[in-house]
């Protein structure tokens, strides 16, 4: 069977730290072990849809009929930049304050 | 009869005519959270100040003469995943701790423009990711038949609240059941409306093409004047359907002579529980006698919807979840490594690590899970063969309910294969847990409308639900269905004994 209608259900640690970096989840080497195991049973458990035909049928991302919902782009009133930054938890009064976007892993 | 026994209809009747002031019927009901929230933990916050408030200052314009909303000075709990500016959105989680939204949720909005007063936000599955209310960050739910078994998830602090009298109406969401299961295993009645129906603005995001708010109650007739608050076009989301609102207690009292409700056979397999069987079969039994027919339906590809809704339901999780990054709002890690530091490899820069330890800080094991899951299938290589796969079920699925509506008016059947399960009972095995979701799953997938409510009690004295599913926009059929069921039964005046009158 072609790979893509037939995925191998079994995931590594490898495979898991992977997809941990992508979610953006930095998992302890208790979750990963668990993961492994938990993620591996739910992935066997939804690949039985594989068994299903589907070869004539579109894919619904929606369930309302599609649909293009258009306004007309007028200035409007948005949250004021107190606002937007009251509950950041680091800010200078006019920008979110975060750690290097670049660079080696090392400092917070 | 106390206050806090009396149905929504009944309060706001007694509120309009002055037999009560809105003052006396929200002290009613915070001095019965205070009794039984330390047992039941189905509010994460109370607003009794600001409740109190605000039932004065209708009473005062009531006195007034002045014109009023449709609830007014009636308590109404907010499950919280839906934006409240003056009371604290936390989605039960340790992301959202303290949050405070910087704008109200469309349907908060019409909540206050009803001139309800929002006494408190309930309990609920982490981000509503769950179907036991287990996966709280701040302590599970209790079932007020039985204090030793799970309300039902997500929405179970709404379910609970309303079987134990803590509120007369509650708002909840359901995205594969989180209304109309606990509604079912707590003895209540909820009703997930047709997708659009009612605006998402302000629901915190899990699954957006799932998500849909509804109203839980006692009764079909108390939902109905929640739905009529909370029903209606929103420019605010861009997939809220603009269709005029009917009146849904206009047609609540219409026999129900000539109904068509379909029975699916698939629905009595081997996994349902013989006693629930036995009272879904005799709701049937008492739907003929009400004038209705009974035909058997097929929903040939309903199988697959667990597996489906758990590509699906996951992999827009992932996106929508994205959003808590550590830097605009919600908790964000101090810089301090972990001790157990072995699941990860490198971190690609200092933001990516802020945004790791943050979110695995701020997120429960069950969010996690589906985060993981979600990504997986969105991935390069396995987006065609699980998420795209997943959507191409979900139209055969859609499908079968657009046929099946061909023959009837309505689906009917059980809520949950079992009555409420014991805490604990699938803490331990993920897919267990998604199994419950069997019978309202596909209601979501096809974007339609269902109810539950409850049609009897097992020997053992807990509740058991049935489910009718409808076409999109059946909503007033559903209300009437539900609500002529209720003429004919008492069992949603049933009250627990687990607890203190």
């Amino acid at each position: 069977m072609p790979a893509e209608s037939s995925p191998e259900p079994s995931l590594t640690p490898a495979d898991v730290k992977k997809v941990a970096l992508l979610g953006r989840l930095a998992l302890s080497g208790a979750e990963l072990k668990n993961l492994t195991a938990e993620l591996s049973q739910i992935v066997g458990f939804v690949s039985q849809l594989a068994a299903v035909d589907t070869d004539a049928v579109e894919p619904l991302a929606h369930p309302l009929d599609a649909q293009n919902v258009f306004r007309e782009d007028e200035p409007a009133a948005s949250l004021p930049t107190s606002e937007a930054l009251r509950s950041a938890p680091r800010q200078d009064g006019e920008c979110f304050l975060v750690p290097a976007v670049l660079g080696d892993s090392g400092s917070a | 009869m106390s206050l806090t026994d009396r149905s929504a209809t009944d309060l706001i009747a007694a509120l309009r005519n002055g037999e009560i002031t809105a003052v006396a019927c929200t002290e009613a009901f915070l001095t019965r959270i205070e009794a039984t929230n330390p047992t039941l933990n189905a509010f994460l916050s109370v607003n009794g100040e600001g409740a109190l408030a605000e039932a004065a200052r209708i009473d005062a314009a009531r006195a007034a003469g002045k014109p009023l909303g449709p609830l007014a000075g009636l308590p109404v709990a907010v499950k919280d995943v839906l934006c409240t500016t003056d009371q604290p959105t936390t989605c039960a989680s340790k992301m959202l701790r303290g949050f405070r939204p910087p704008y109200d949720a469309d349907v908060v909005r019409r909540l206050r423009e009803a001139d309800a007063v929002l006494i408190g936000k309930t309990n609920m599955d982490e981000f509503a990711m769950g179907g036991s209310n287990e996966n709280s960050a701040y302590g599970l739910v209790r079932n007020p038949w039985d204090l030793d078994r799970a309300p039902g998830g997500s929405s179970g602090g709404s379910a609970a609240a309303i079987a134990a009298d803590m509120a007369p109406l509650a708002i909840g969401s359901d995205t594969g059941g989180s209304i109309r299961q606990p509604a079912g295993l707590c003895g209540i009645t909820g009703l997930k409306p047709t997708y659009g129906r009612v605006s998402r603005r302000g629901l915190v995001a899990f699954s957006s093409s799932l998500d849909q708010i509804g109203p839980m109650a006692r009764s079909a007739a108390d939902c109905s004047l929640l739905l009529q608050a909370i029903a209606g076009h929103d420019p605010g989301d861009s997939t809220s359907l603009a269709v005029a609102v009917p009146n849904y207690t206009a047609e609540l009292d219409k026999p129900l002579n000539g109904l068509r409700i379909g029975r699916v056979a698939a629905h009595f397999g081997p996994g349902l529980d013989p006693e629930v069987a036995e009272h879904v079969e005799a709701t049937f039994t008492a739907y003929e006698a009400a004038g209705a027919t009974i035909h058997e339906v097929e929903l040939p590809h309903a199988a697959h919807g667990v597996p489906t809704y758990y590509l699906i339901a996951p992999s827009e999780a992932s996106s929508n979840l994205a959003r808590y990054d550590g830097a605009h709002y919600g908790h964000r890690w101090d810089g301090s490594r972990p001790p157990d530091d072995g699941g990860m490899a490198d971190f690609d820069s200092p933001l990516v690590e802020m945004y790791c330890r943050s979110r695995a800080e701020g997120f429960g094991p069950e969010v996690k899970r589906r985060i993981m899951l979600g990504t997986y299938a969105l991935s390069a290589g396995y987006y065609e063969a699980y998420y795209a796969k997943a959507l191409r079920v979900r139209r055969l699925i859609r499908q079968d309910f657009l046929d099946a509506f061909e023959q009837v008016d309505l689906i009917g059947g059980p809520v949950s294969a079992t009555p409420a399960f014991k805490l604990g009972e699938k803490t331990e095995n993920p897919v267990a847990m998604y199994l419950v979701d069997l019978y309202t799953v596909g209601t979501n997938l096809a974007g339609i409308g269902g109810i539950s409510f409850p049609c009897g009690f097992t020997a053992g004295g807990l509740p058991v639900g049935f489910q009718l599913q409808g076409p999109a926009l059946s909503e007033p059929l559903l209300l009437r269905a539900a609500h002529q069921y209720q003429q004919t039964t008492d069992w949603h005046h049933r009250r627990t004994a687990a607890l203190p009158a």
